[in-house]
């Protein structure tokens, strides 16, 4: 066991940033186009990476695995993007952006990052705004706010319920612009294989590409991985279908310490399971929260009468209705951050209030009906009417419901055949985001020189609970204004180093591995298909590196996935070869290093014997249910160092959190 | 959601490469919970087909939720299938009966090729942007502040619509002249209607059309199946803007 250096800048947390500016390396203008520098993935991370490179004049080779870098998952991303503007003059800051992130993190992110990412946040909005993204505006044209959970001001930016959409077009039409001038050459349907490293620095990749199954070589003198979360771990994700965790597994295998495996945000409003056949699940943004009232009913038998099909949710009076957040969290009420909102809502299904008429009764009421009818008579005072009918009430609520929600409220009737306007909607937690990651330091690079990790792909700053609408800032953070600035700092120094040669005996070794690895899976023909293991992949990391996670279930699930990845290699069936689009192929790969990941989840869950954000270990709880954090104990970034295919193997680096500005205290949204 | 099953036929694109000849292959399908999407459906032949050693179908697919706009295909002669404003993944198997036959086919159009059974080549999208899809503004610190210009809810309103567009390619394959103008108009419009896209809006309109034509994307004829079966309701306002724009460019551009 080792301490990480995490190159945090000496001087006053305000300081910090804009002193390390000062007086980092440059790359003059004239040397830029001598250096070449490889992103992976082109997410709002990657893309904003690539095209700020681009711009200022590296060569960049970008690569997606989609068919165009339009398709990233940010695109899915719903509410909104948070910036300490204060333009609704609420009492908003830097520090207290700052401050709520610290805080929604559970004090388990390293300070001097967060602050840098509320300083820029500002940043990311006006330069959004001047390439045309179309955010909302109120009726006098300035730019509308919403709220998010577990903070107490308006400093959401969106776009409709479409604010990632928003945000990637964006970046996807700088990078664009970029391709178009030949500064990035972009290579879609193209998936990293491995990292190339000479002389220990990483120099290039293997890549694949995914139409003829070449392999090819790539170098450069720098590569960023913004390949996103590993969320589909569990299968049933709200992750794309692509999404998955290889590029951040290869270069941990090559070196880079991989930290807080086991911080997972379990999103509290996504579309309940329905059946076995089904390969994902849907996101309700927590913006909803903004309007909508989370419920269960009070008695037990009425939850019984609707599962049965005897009740509808509105036959249950007011008083019957237990909306247990505004009852538990009083300060916060439905817009708590989303590990509490989401423990709460297992908290109840577990105690047999579950609405939803699935195996496991898994699923709560958000309801909106409130809202229409407060908005509506808002609306129509604004219009002169001050004596509505209930009718008019009604009819302009859900019009303004409409207006800020309305692809949302589509998609949820889509899904599940319900209109939300007249019932309740659904919902139940599901797996969203990962705040760990690849360890970074300060400046995103990981523990192998050159190589570098951006947006949700490193751990480095939401700690152990992401708040809503911070994934968006990061990853245009990290990409448009961190990113450009250190890797100058890192490429400076090979300015007369000259293009990279792929002929060397390290390409050649790279690529062997590659293709054995593919060779090998393919060669196995066993009687199983790849899905079917991911789907048990899913279930164990489900029900024991879930929601709730205790010791015993932690060390089942470690063997458990042991014999589930030899059985893989045994067993797995892939039809095709090597030499052409192969979809299984593509897929038995992924899944090959998620089973890895997954132990060595468990094993991080098994080492922090203590409750913290997402992490939810039963055995440290109060008698509220409330997370029993263990500062004295855990304070620190457990960064994980690769051995072997086995995750006990590991070896675990520490990182220990220095809290010089925030007061670390108790976490308390009551 | 009650849940039932139904049994289906379905009648498949198949075609191993670009070079090589399709057909259509038929499959019988049993079993089919009402409440999965379309492509869970072609998930549950795919496992059938992989459980017989064959190889499965290659479809674009991504986030399954209706806004990455990597999901295509023709189904029954439709883009997306039978349901206005649905994605092919948010196209439940609810919209079909018991002993349907249903017809899948990829995009058509001479600039989508096609890669591999129901994967086309849509990358002709993305070089139409690379050609004028941006406003030519740099990554700085120093912008103007975010509010500086204020845009009228309107405006901003109308360019968020158009920007809602997701580039699935719908609009271009359910043209009877493979027009990719609703696409084009629609980016076209997303920037006319903001201030900051109004110092480049002249080269903008000619460089994304000059794009398009040299694609090989044929000519808009106002039939409107674009907006039809665009499953983001992209207006055919949005041509009709671009047709304004361009000609307002063609009559002053000193090119």
């Amino acid at each position: 066991m080792s301490s990480l250096d995490s190159k945090i800048p000496n001087g006053p947390i305000e300081k910090k940033w804009t002193d390390h500016k000062n007086h980092m390396k440059l790359v003059a203008p004239n040397n830029r186009p001598k250096i070449d520098v490889i992103v992976i993935g082109t997410g709002l991370a990657g893309a904003s990476t690539a095209a700020s490179l681009g711009e200022m004049g590296y060569n960049v080779k970008s690569f997606c695995f989609q068919d165009s870098p339009r398709r990233a998952h940010s695109i899915a991303a719903q509410g909104g993007i948070n910036a300490s503007k204060n333009y609704q003059n609420d009492g908003d800051s830097t520090y207290r952006l700052f401050y709520d992130t610290i805080k929604g993190g559970d004090y388990r992110s390293r300070e001097a990052n967060v602050y840098r990412l509320a300083e820029v946040s500002t940043n990311i909005i006006d330069q959004c705004v001047a390439q045309g993204v179309p955010f909302a505006r109120e009726y006098g044209g300035l730019l509308d706010n919403r709220s998010f959970g577990g903070v107490q001001v308006r400093r959401t930016f969106y776009a409709a319920g479409q604010t990632g959409q928003q945000l990637l077009l964006g970046a996807y039409s700088a990078l664009s612009r970029q391709i178009g001038l030949g500064r990035v050459k972009m290579y879609n349907r193209h998936e990293m294989m491995d990292v190339v490293k000479v002389d220990g620095k990483a120099r290039g990749i293997i890549a694949r590409n995914l139409v003829t199954g070449e392999i090819e070589r790539h170098s450069a003198h720098a590569v960023v991985i913004a390949s996103g979360g590993y969320g589909n771990v569990y299968f049933l994700s709200t992750n794309a279908m692509g999404s998955n965790v290889s590029a951040a597994w290869k270069i941990h295998k090559r070196g880079a310490h991989f930290a807080n495996p086991c911080y997972v945000q379990i999103h509290p409003t996504c579309i309940p399971v329905h059946g076995t056949n089904q390969s994902k699940l849907t996101l309700m943004s927590e913006s909803l929260r903004n309007s909508g009232r989370i419920w269960v009913p009070k008695k037990k038998e009425d939850a019984v009468a609707i599962r049965e099909g005897k009740m509808q949710p509105t036959d249950i009076a007011e008083e019957n209705r237990d909306y247990y957040l505004e009852r538990r969290y009083p300060a916060f009420g439905n817009l708590v951050p989303r590990d509490v909102a989401s423990r709460a809502a297992k908290e109840r299904c577990d105690e047999g209030y579950g609405i939803e008429a699935n195996n496991t009764n898994e699923g709560v009421y958000l309801d909106f009906a409130s809202e229409i009818r407060s908005k509506g008579k808002q609306v129509a005072y604004a219009k002169g009417d001050h004596d509505p009918s209930d009718e008019k009430i009604i009819k302009l609520g859900k019009e303004w419901i409409e207006e800020k929600y309305g692809n949302l409220f589509q998609m949820y009737q889509q899904i599940t055949d319900q209109n939300p306007y007249e019932t309740p909607m659904k919902i139940y937690p599901a797996v969203h985001y990962t705040m760990g990651g690849v360890w970074v330091d300060y400046n995103l690079q990981s523990t192998i020189p050159g190589c570098f990790v951006a947006g949700e792909a490193n751990f480095s700053d939401h700690g152990a609970n992401r708040l809503g609408a911070s994934a968006l800032m990061q990853g245009l953070a990290d990409g448009y204004f961190v990113l450009p600035y250190t890797i100058a700092n890192y490429l400076a120094n090979d300015i007369r180093t000259g293009s990279i040669p792929t002929d060397t005996k390290e390409f050649d070794e790279a690529e062997a591995e590659v293709k054995s690895s593919i060779d090998n899976l393919l060669a196995v023909q066993g009687s199983k298909s790849v899905d079917s293991f991911h789907k048990k992949l899913g279930l164990i990391m489900w029900n024991k590196v879930g929601m709730s996670r205790s010791e015993a279930g932690l060390k089942d699930a470690i063997s458990e996935l042991r014999t589930l990845r030899e059985d893989f290699y045994k067993d797995v069936f892939i039809p095709g070869t090597a030499n052409e689009m192969n979809a299984e192929l593509e897929k038995a790969l992924r899944v090959a290093d998620l089973l890895e990941l997954g132990q060595l989840m468990a094993l991080d869950s098994l080492n922090r014997d203590e409750s913290c954000g997402g992490h939810f270990r039963e055995e440290y709880q109060d008698k509220e249910g409330e997370t029993l954090r263990d500062d004295e104990n855990f304070k620190y970034v457990a960064a994980w160092e690769y051995k072997d295919r086995d995750a006990k193997n590991s070896v675990l680096h520490k990182e220990e959190l220095v809290y010089e500005s925030i007061k670390i205290a108790e976490r308390n949204y009551k | 959601m009650a849940s039932k099953f139904i049994n289906i036929t379905l009648k498949v694109w198949r075609q191993k490469s670009a070079g090589t000849k399709g057909n259509l292959e038929t499959y019988k399908l049993d079993k089919v919970s009402t409440d999965s999407s379309f492509l869970e459906m072609l998930d549950q032949l795919n496992e059938q087909l992989i459980q017989a050693k064959k190889e499965p179908v290659a479809f674009d697919h991504d986030c399954r939720e209706g806004i990455c706009g990597s999901c295509s295909l023709y189904i029954n002669g439709r883009a997306h299938g039978p349901q206005k404003h649905t994605t092919t993944c948010q196209l439940h198997m609810r919209s079909f009966k018991d002993g349907d036959t249903i017809y899948i086919e990829p995009w058509r159009s001479k600039a989508f090729p096609i890669i591999k059974d129901l994967v086309v080549d849509r990358s002709a999208f993305d070089r139409i942007q690379q050609s004028g899809g941006f406003v030519s503004v740099n990554t700085s610190g120093n912008t103007m502040d975010a509010n500086a210009i204020p845009i009228p809810k309107a405006d901003a309103d109308s360019a968020f619509e158009a920007a809602a567009c997701i580039g699935c390619g719908a609009c271009v394959a359910s043209c009877k002249n493979s027009s990719a103008m609703l696409f084009v108009g629609a980016k076209v419009s997303q920037y006319s209607l903001l201030p900051q896209g109004q110092v480049e809006s002249k080269d903008r309109v000619q460089n994304m059309v000059r794009q398009m034509d040299e694609e090989g994307f044929g000519n808009c004829t106002n039939t409107g199946a674009c907006e039809i079966e665009c499953p983001k309701g992209i207006s055919l306002e949005n041509i009709a803007r671009m047709n304004r724009e361009f000609l307002k460019s063609n009559l002053s551009s000193e090119k």
